[in-house]
């Protein structure tokens, strides 16, 4: 064996590193992207919560009523509404992709409405959600 | 089609994996099951609301509609599959050790897989009325 010393610790000044997001002014595109990837896993998170719902359901009125209880307080409500409007700004931002892989709409123009079209249409889609859940109640 | 000579097999330029052996089937399947998650989510908000503050047994008979009830199963695989091959992306792209990363690969396809089996049992539990 050759006698190479590691260094236990690497100094920090050794390599540059690449630029990163403090680095950038923030734009309308960059701040849908990154968007999409924290709706994205807030949702894989959040699957718990609609595991719990449906698994409630399948136990019995008790665990129901619990989760039932905690839905209609207000943090209840909070986390339901922010995970709605996560669901929506993921599919659109989705959908966004899907232009794009087709080749399309990588213009200045088309590139902000989609990207302003995303948050835009989110929020309109988680409000007229809520209205429905509540006209029909 | 160009017929510039290549070192690849006719087979292998076909199947179009490129030297890595996979990853189109990451991107292809994550856009498939993106366009099948669409409508389906459209119809679990839809079930969310109908069964909104209501009982215990209004609830279940929504649920255990068949039509809903087999949306909802369509929707689980859907949702899992995407959802196992998002994060994937996520761990590879933040959690750059090699012990860390093969630790969260895996916790990752537990979770899912956790979640599939939870949510498709309890679907067909309250289906069958168990």
């Amino acid at each position: 064996m050759a006698d190479v010393k590691v260094p236990a610790q690497r100094p920090a000044f050794d390599r540059p590193l690449s630029p990163h997001l403090q680095i950038y002014r923030w734009s309308w595109t960059m701040a849908m992207s990154i968007f999409h990837r924290v709706t994205g896993v807030a949702l894989y998170l959040g699957t718990a919560l609609v595991v719990w719902w449906l698994v409630a359901l399948a136990t019995g009125p008790g665990a129901y009523e619990t989760v039932r209880w905690a839905m209609g307080t207000l943090l209840g409500k909070l986390v339901l509404f922010g995970y709605s409007w996560a669901l929506f700004h993921h599919m659109l931002g989705g959908l966004r992709h899907f232009v794009w892989d087709f080749g399309m709409a990588f213009e200045r123009g088309p590139r902000m409405a989609l990207a302003q079209g995303t948050l835009a249409g989110s929020l309109v889609l988680t409000l007229i959600t809520w209205a429905i859940a509540y006209a029909v109640r | 089609m160009s017929l510039k000579p290549s070192m690849r097999t006719p087979l292998s330029r076909v199947r179009g994996l490129g030297s890595a052996h996979a990853g189109t089937d990451h991107f292809w399947v994550q856009r498939l099951t993106a366009l099948s998650n669409a409508p389906l989510i459209v119809i679990f908000v839809g079930v969310v609301i109908a069964t909104a503050g209501q009982d215990f047994a209004t609830a279940r008979a929504i649920v255990s509609h068949p039509a809903i009830a087999i949306c909802l199963l369509l929707l689980i695989v859907s949702v899992c599959v995407h959802m196992r091959l998002g994060l994937q992306i996520v761990i590879e792209d933040y959690v750059h050790g090699q012990a860390a990363k093969f630790a969260a690969t895996i916790a990752n396809l537990f979770f899912v897989f956790a979640v599939g089996a939870a949510l498709g049992f309890a679907v067909l539990k309250i289906s069958f009325g168990a």
